[in-house]
C-alpha cells in the first residue's frame, strides 16, 4: 500500500527546473532509497513531502504529493502539522543547543503535554531505538554538542522518532560518518521499518542495496527507474539504471 | 637562494612587520592606561563616591552625581534599546531575510552604526530639547538610543546569521511554529554573541560625551530628575578637565580612571560570554 503519493511534480528553484513530472508511490512501512548523482534531485523530492521548501520564497512545487488521501500542496493542510507527521534527519547532524534530553523532549513538548514520568520515558523509548540510550543515560543533562558526530546523529534520528512521524525521511544521513556509526544506522534503519515508512537519499550504492526494499534511479531532475531494490540492482528496465549501478555512468 | 629559503625569509620579514604593528598600538594603550592610573589614583578617595561635585575653587566633594547620573542614562538607554534592537535584529534575519524592507533597514542601520555621535546629540537636541523647552535626562537617553540600537541590531543580525540554516530546518522538520523555534533554537545557539553585543553597546554609550553635550546638558548638583539636567561622567571629566581650578582637575582624572576601569571590565565580560559555548 502506498503511504506517499507524487503525480506530476514539478519543482522550480526560480526559474531553474529542478524536478519534471516526477510520479511515484512510496510503499508504507517499507524503505525506499533516492540515489542518482549530485545535483540530480534526490534531495529537492524529500523536501517536498515534508514543504521544507516553502521556507524560501523563490522555491515552488507545482502538481499533487498526497499523503492520507490529501495533497499537501493544495495550501489547506496546515504546514507544522504536517511535519510533526513527518520526521526528518539531514546530512549533518543537527543538535539543538540544549541538553541531550532537551533535545528529543523539545519535539515532544510541541504536539503534547506530558507529566516529567511520561516524558522521561518518550525521551528513553525515543533514545533505545535510536541505539543511543545505553552511550547517554549516564549524561543527558549534558550538551548535545558533547557527543561525537555518529552519536549526534543518532540523536537527531531519535528526535525524529520520538514525535512517533507516520513517515522519515533520512537525507545521506551517513555522509558525514565513519563506518561504524554508518553500520549501526543501518541497522536502526532496517529496524523502524517496521513501524515507520523510511525515504532515505544516498550516494552509497552498496548502502542503497543492503537497507532498501525499493529504489528510485533519478536523473537531472527525472524519475528514471522505480521498482524493488533487488531488480533495480540485479536486473534494471533501462539502461542508465544499469550504467550508473554498475559504474560505468558519465 | 632556494625558493625555501625565500619564504622563510619572507615569512620573517612579514612577521618582523605585523609585531612592530601590534607593538605600534598596544604602546599608545598602555600609556593611556598608565597615565589614567597614576592620575587618577591618588584622587581616589571614599568621598568620591559618597559626595556630590564640589563648588568652583573649593575643596573636596567627589562624583556621587555623575556616577548617578551616568549609571541611569545608561540603564535606561540599556533597559529601551536592548529589546528594541534584538527584535529590530529579530526581524531582519528571521522574518525579512529575502525582502527588500529588511534589506533598506539593515542599510540605514549601518548608516546609524557609522554616524556620528555629535549628529545623534544635535538630532535629539532639535526635536526634543528645543520643543519640550529645556535640557533633560530623557533627552540624553534618547540620544544614547540612537547610539545604542544599532550597535545591537547589528551583533543581534551577524550572530543570527551564524546559525546554521539546517538548525532551523531541524526545528521546522519537527512542527515546530516559528516564534517557537525562535526562541528555543537560533536565539538560545547565538545568545553569547547577542550578549556580548549588549554588553560592547553598554561599554560604548558609557564613554560617549558628544550626544549628552546639548541633551542631558550636566549638572553640578545631585538629582535623580530625569525630565531636568542630569549630571554624567563624560561631560562631567570634559568640564571638570578644561577648568582652571586644581580639586576639579583632580576630579576629572579620578572620573577618567573609574570610567576606563568601568568599559574594561564591561569589555572583559563580554569576552567572557563570547567564549562561553553551549
Amino acid at each position: 500500500m502506498s503511504k506517499l503519493t507524487t503525480r506530476d511534480l514539478n519543482f522550480y528553484y526560480g526559474d531553474f527546473h529542478a524536478l519534471k513530472s516526477i510520479s511515484l508511490e512510496i510503499p508504507e512501512k517499507k524503505v525506499t532509497a533516492f540515489i542518482g548523482p549530485s545535483g540530480c534531485g534526490k534531495s529537492t523530492l524529500l523536501r517536498t513531502f515534508n514543504q521544507m521548501f516553502a521556507l524560501y520564497p523563490d522555491q515552488r512545487a507545482t502538481g499533487e504529493v498526497i499523503m492520507n488521501g490529501v495533497n499537501l500542496l493544495s495550501g489547506k493542510q496546515d504546514v507544522s502539522l504536517l511535519r510533526a507527521k513527518i520526521g526528518m534527519v539531514f546530512q549533518k547532524p543537527t543538535p539543538f543547543p540544549m541538553s541531550i534530553y532537551d533535545n528529543i523532549a523539545f519535539g515532544i513538548k510541541l504536539y503534547e503535554q506530558l507529566p516529567r514520568s511520561e516524558l522521561d520515558l518518550r525521551v528513553e523509548s525515543a533514545l533505545t531505538r535510536a541505539a543511543l540510550w545505553h552511550e547517554v543515560k549516564d549524561k543527558l543533562n549534558q550538551s548535545g554538542y558533547s557527543l561525537s558526530g555518529g552519536q549526534q546523529q543518532r540523536l537527531c534520528i531519535a528526535r525524529g522518532i520520538a514525535i512517533e512521524p507516520e513517515i522519515l525521511l533520512l537525507d545521506e544521513p551517513c555522509s558525514a560518518l565513519d563506518p561504524i556509526s554508518t553500520t549501526k544506522i543501518e541497522e536502526l534503519i532496517t529496524e523502524l521499518k517496521k513501524d515507520y515508512t523510511v525515504v532515505i537519499v544516498t550516494h552509497n550504492m552498496q548502502q542503497a542495496a543492503r537497507c532498501s526494499d525499493f529504489t528510485a534511479y533519478m536523473y537531472l531532475g527525472e524519475l528514471i527507474e522505480f521498482g524493488k531494490t533487488q531488480k533495480i540492482f540485479v536486473k534494471p528496465d533501462r539502461k542508465e539504471t544499469e550504467d550508473y549501478i554498475t559504474g560505468r555512468f558519465g | 637562494m632556494t625558493l625555501y629559503q625565500r619564504r622563510k625569509m619572507a615569512n620573517m620579514i612579514a612577521l618582523t612587520l605585523s609585531l612592530m604593528a601590534m607593538a605600534f598600538g598596544l604602546i599608545w594603550l598602555l600609556w593611556i592606561l598608565e597615565t589614567t592610573i597614576v592620575k587618577g589614583f591618588s584622587a581616589l578617595s571614599w568621598s568620591l563616591l559618597t559626595e556630590s561635585t564640589p563648588a568652583a575653587g573649593s575643596l573636596g566633594g567627589g562624583l556621587l552625581n555623575a556616577l548617578v547620573g551616568s549609571l541611569l542614562l545608561v540603564f535606561f538607554a540599556t533597559v529601551l534599546g536592548t529589546p528594541i534592537g534584538l527584535l529590530a535584529g529579530i526581524y531582519l534575519v528571521e522574518y525579512g531575510r529575502f525582502t527588500w524592507l529588511a534589506k533598506v533597514v539593515a542599510f540605514v542601520n549601518d548608516v546609524l552604526l557609522a554616524g556620528p555621535s555629535i549628529v545623534m546629540g544635535l538630532f535629539v537636541y532639535a526635536v526634543i530639547v528645543v520643543p519640550t523647552g529645556g535640557y533633560s535626562g530623557w533627552a540624553g537617553v534618547v540620544a544614547l538610543l540612537l547610539i545604542q540600537i544599532p550597535i545591537v541590531i547589528r551583533t543581534t543580525e551577524n550572530m543570527l546569521l551564524l546559525v546554521p540554516q539546517t538548525l532551523r530546518e531541524a526545528a521546522f522538520a519537527l512542527g515546530a511554529p516559528k516564534w517557537k523555534m525562535i526562541l528555543a533554537i537560533t536565539l538560545k545557539a547565538a545568545r553569547a554573541g547577542i550578549m556580548t553585543g549588549i554588553l560592547l553597546g553598554i561599554a560604548r554609550i558609557t564613554g560617549e560625551t558628544a550626544p549628552l553635550l546639548f541633551t542631558a546638558l550636566n549638572n553640578l548638583f545631585f538629582s535623580v530628575d530625569m525630565s531636568g539636567p542630569m549630571a554624567n561622567l563624560p561631560k562631567m571629566i570634559y568640564d571638570f578637565a578644561m577648568s582652571p581650578y586644581p580639586r576639579w582637575q583632580e576630579i576629572a582624572w579620578a572620573g577618567v580612571l573609574l570610567i576606563t576601569m568601568g568599559v574594561l571590565f564591561l569589555n572583559i565580560l563580554a569576552r567572557f560570554f563570547s567564549r562561553k559555548k553551549f
